[in-house]
């Protein structure tokens, strides 16, 4: 058990932003190359289009990260289901399906301000982010995956050794944007 | 801030998500248990350094993950062009002449 089982859903909430903890997910790490429709046809999702896209159905969402990498997201009932739809394939489409669960959690960050508030760790230019898809890229030197929801709510999948980290700094960034005086 | 334009993302961005991986284009011997010691340190350790156009492999580390090749100008640091790993040299005549699309 980590330190961040004990924080709460709600982490701060101020005028310009609100960060919640996301509840647990089933997170995997899919690999794979050469013909996308069997795992497409297996999973129900597209894992097609250009690097930051986003798919889902159901519970699961997934998001393609490389040109051969994907971040899938479901609930953890959901986990076997997905396990035995890819392992059905191995044969056919050797791949890579790693269950990544343990290692991430995901940060809500939503609000008026939250776009700003990402620009305090993240160098890139989030306005070029759109709606409905997302990126890996960097906040504050740890490696994240941003996923743009709406154009003011945002999720952060970060590793477990640097939430308590990242958490902080978005808590200072929070309640600084929301001290300037109007 | 150097922006550098990744060819497997198709998107020009800061260079803090990238990592330098030296210079490009360095082919490992096929069968090193061949080559005399010599050339084996020429492998390992010898690199050109050039004073001008520098062709040299980067990371984007925290994104795509991918290897690339880029070309760069040691001297002002404008990137010339950037290409995919495995593709062949660019040709230079060509890039000097052209105005650059892979980054600033």
């Amino acid at each position: 058990m980590n330190a961040l089982t004990s924080l709460p859903t709600a982490i701060l909430e101020t005028s310009a932003a609100r960060i919640l903890l996301a509840k647990p997910k089933a997170r995997f790490s899919l690999r794979a190359r050469g013909d996308l429709a069997p795992f497409e046809a297996a999973l129900g999702l597209s894992l097609g289009g250009p690097l930051g896209t986003r798919a889902s159905t159901g519970s699961r969402e997934t998001i393609r990260l490389a040109p051969d990498e994907w971040m899938l997201h479901s609930t953890p009932s959901d986990a076997a289901a997905i396990e035995g739809a890819c392992a059905a394939l191995y044969d056919a489409h050797p791949h890579s399906l790693v269950s990544v669960s343990a290692r991430e959690v995901t940060v809500v960050i939503e609000g008026p301000r939250a776009a700003e508030l990402l620009t305090i760790g993240c160098p890139r230019d989030i306005a070029k982010i759109e709606p409905g898809s997302g990126r890996r890229t960097v906040f504050d030197g740890v490696t994240v995956i941003l996923w743009r929801d709406a154009e003011d709510s945002f999720r952060m999948d970060v590793w477990n050794s640097f939430a308590p980290h990242l958490i902080d700094l978005l808590k200072i960034g929070a309640r600084e944007l929301a001290a300037e005086v109007a | 801030m150097l922006l550098i334009h990744c060819p497997y993302c198709n998107e020009t961005l800061p260079e803090l998500e990238y990592a330098y991986a030296g210079e490009a284009h360095i082919a490992r011997p096929a069968n090193p248990s061949e080559v005399s010691d010599e050339e084996w340190a020429e492998f390992l350790f010898m690199r050109s350094n050039v004073k001008g156009i520098h062709y040299e492999r980067w990371r984007h580390l925290h994104g795509c993950g991918r290897f690339f090749n880029a070309v760069r100008d040691t001297v002002s640091d404008k990137f010339l062009t950037t290409y995919e790993a495995g593709a062949p040299r660019p040709d230079l005549d060509t890039l000097v002449n052209t105005p650059a699309e892979g980054g600033k």
